[in-house]
């Protein structure tokens, strides 16, 4: 089969599990965000991709042959490293042509290439540049061209956005989806930034304690997650402990959820539910009661913490539907089935 | 950090003892050596405040000649042969766990402990033909009969080379540490073997520190008086050994100083040099 395929890879430090049984399909063409907290493996993950790391277990294929034994410089993968890397003695010129070098490009080939690669990520001639002399976006679009200067079979970058001010960062990851999209490369970005994974990836892999959480479209993810890590991880969320009654209907401290039943089988589960679904009404019209702790008015949105049986929910509103109450008042709160997801525990 | 200039005489306090130390210490005396570099010597061994050129004169022949070039490149080949071993040395250290690198730092340390006579001594030992080496080349049938391996060139060579290694390994060591481990990567990712990218790349990006190392092992070599004497034949003298027999043998004090300031002025024109043609491409890059 075409592109990436990891099966059952695993990374152990001494007896520290890093990656844990991965498996992972790859189609060609494709974005993939591995997204997840620090010392979540996914780092590790990406440098086995590399062949930095050897796996301890588990095999990598591309396009159906197996590389795991492969070494690194003969994998022809560009790597853009979250120091970038780039080499301090060379020019920007120098950088980008290294692979070409590397692999006997004649000089006015490597000339040109480089022209070409600079033009693409919009820094047309700085190739005389010493690399000191730039400032940090352009060093970033630097390490891209240089990652892409022998068109690479697969395109891997370790939190490559994370140097950059917030501002540029949004914009890069912009640029990078559409660099991505005209080159038509199979990417496979390292970050723990959901935003940024939401911006760029066909394929969000979210990644907790070394295994693979969840893997799917971003708005699959928001949706549907299938944990309780993934809802937590991926935006915010409220999570309620909900149990099933003798009818088989889904409770929440006692108070009915109307419409909502708990999967066969189950007798407690949690219930996610993203804070702009949740619905403010007046108190007894929605399925619970509870009493607003704090508002907070951010201007664009504004935000009601509501107090129900010892759990705090957070409702997200725009200004316009802001309900009428302030601190300490009563208020009914309503969870809309199609918003609900269940989890198990 | 910006630092505020000082002004007031408080502000200098702090200088001023190791300013007056290096003044007493280190300015007065090379100030007392150039001048009696131009003294009339006496015989008897005394010297009379004069101005002759008559010792700089001496040491235009081509005996002095010879000894100077050949101190010279002893004490170049002695930086070479000591930053060849101690780069790849030290750079696969620092990419050892902390424990093992501390184990070898200390190690390096205690080496330094050693003073120049035991060194000299301990190789002499170990260069003999009774008791040295190549009685266990013998033995590993590597050599027909034990042969004594000094004196020679290349036991001059092997003592210094292990005085200085200790001095060289602790020098590169803060560099390479503090070099990015991804460079290599990178340039692994882009198609270089590891070797290949070792030469490519970790070699000319601590270019600097290569030759700030270099330097400092020559100048180091530059002084050594005792190993080429005990190790090595008269030819394998080196200036510093003729500074010292006219300095306290044949008490011409003039004479030694005149060579002194001779040596000091080549070794500052060779590090000169070598700080342009080193720094030369940084200019151009």
């Amino acid at each position: 089969m075409s592109g990436l395929t990891l099966e059952a890879v695993s990374k152990q430090f001494g007896d520290l599990t890093a990656v844990d049984n991965v498996t992972l399909s790859v189609p060609h063409g494709t974005f993939v965000c591995l997204l997840g907290p620090s010392g979540c493996g996914k780092t590790t993950l990406l440098r086995m991709i590399a062949g930095l790391e050897d796996p301890s277990g588990g095999r990598l294929l591309l396009d159906g042959s197996d590389i795991t034994a492969v070494p690194t410089h003969k994998r022809d993968f560009g790597m853009v490293f979250q120091s970038l890397a780039l080499f301090p003695h060379l020019s920007v010129g120098e950088n980008i042509a290294y692979a070409l070098r590397i692999r006997g490009t004649a000089k006015a080939d490597q000339a040109k290439r480089v022209e070409e690669l600079l033009d693409l990520v919009h820094l047309p001639g700085l190739a005389d540049r010493p690399v000191s002399k730039l400032s940090g976006g352009q060093r970033q679009r630097v390490a891209i061209a240089r990652a892409l200067a022998v068109s690479p079979r697969l395109f891997l970058l370790d939190e490559p956005l994370s140097a950059l001010d917030a501002k540029l960062r949004e914009a890069m990851q912009v640029e990078l989806r559409q660099l991505q999209q005209k080159l038509g490369i199979t990417t496979i970005v390292v970050t723990h930034d959901q935003r940024e994974a939401m911006t760029m990836a066909d394929l969000v892999v979210v990644m907790g304690e070394g295994r693979i959480r969840q893997a799917a479209a971003p708005v699959e993810i928001y949706r549907k997650p299938a944990d309780s890590f993934v809802a937590d991880f991926i935006g915010s969320t409220n999570l309620l402990e909900i149990a099933r009654d003798d009818s088989g209907q889904a409770t929440f401290a006692g108070m009915a959820i109307p419409g909502l039943s708990l999967p066969g089988g189950l007798d407690r589960a949690r219930l996610s539910i993203r804070p702009e679904d949740v619905q403010l009404t007046a108190p007894g019209n929605g399925s619970l009661t509870g009493r607003v702790t704090f508002l907070r008015d951010l201007g664009g949105t504004v935000e009601t913490f509501i107090e129900v049986a010892g759990t705090t929910l957070t409702a997200v509103s725009t200004p316009r539907e802001r309900p009428d109450v302030i601190a300490g008042d009563d208020i009914g709160v309503a969870l809309p089935i199609e918003a609900c997801v269940v989890l198990k525990e | 950090m910006r630092r505020e200039p000082a002004r007031t005489l408080s502000d200098h306090l702090p200088v001023i003892f190791p300013a007056l130390m290096l003044l007493v210490f280190f300015v007065i005396p090379f100030g007392i050596m150039i001048a009696v570099s131009f003294f009339q010597r006496e015989q008897g061994g005394f010297y009379t405040p004069d101005f002759v050129l008559s010792n700089y004169a001496r040491f235009l022949s081509s005996f002095f000649g010879g000894v100077l070039s050949f101190s010279l490149l002893l004490a170049m080949a002695v930086a070479v042969c000591c930053v060849v071993l101690a780069f790849p040395f030290t750079y696969f250290l620092t990419c050892r766990t902390r424990r093992v690198q501390i184990f070898w730092l200390v190690g390096l340390l205690s080496v330094l402990s050693l003073s120049e006579v035991i060194i000299g001594f301990a190789w002499s030992t170990l260069f003999s033909r009774t008791a040295g080496i190549s009685n266990l080349f013998v033995a590993l049938g590597l050599m027909e009969q034990p042969t004594a391996l000094l004196p020679g060139f290349g036991a001059v060579l092997t003592g210094m080379v292990y005085q200085a290694l200790p001095y060289t390994i602790l020098v590169l060591y803060p560099a390479l540490v503090r070099l990015e481990p991804t460079l290599l990567e990178a340039s692994r990712t882009l198609g270089a073997s590891p070797l290949r990218g070792f030469f490519n790349i970790v070699i000319p990006a601590l270019r600097n520190t290569i030759v700030a190392t270099l330097i400092m092992v020559f100048v180091f070599a530059l002084g050594s008086y005792l190993l080429p004497q005990i190790l090595g034949r008269p030819q394998h003298w080196t200036l510093s050994v003729l500074i010292t027999d006219q300095a306290i043998y044949q008490s011409n004090m003039p004479f030694a100083a005149a060579m002194a300031v001779f040596l000091v002025l080549i070794s500052l024109a060779l590090v000169g040099l070598t700080l342009l043609v080193g720094g030369r491409k940084d200019l151009a890059a």
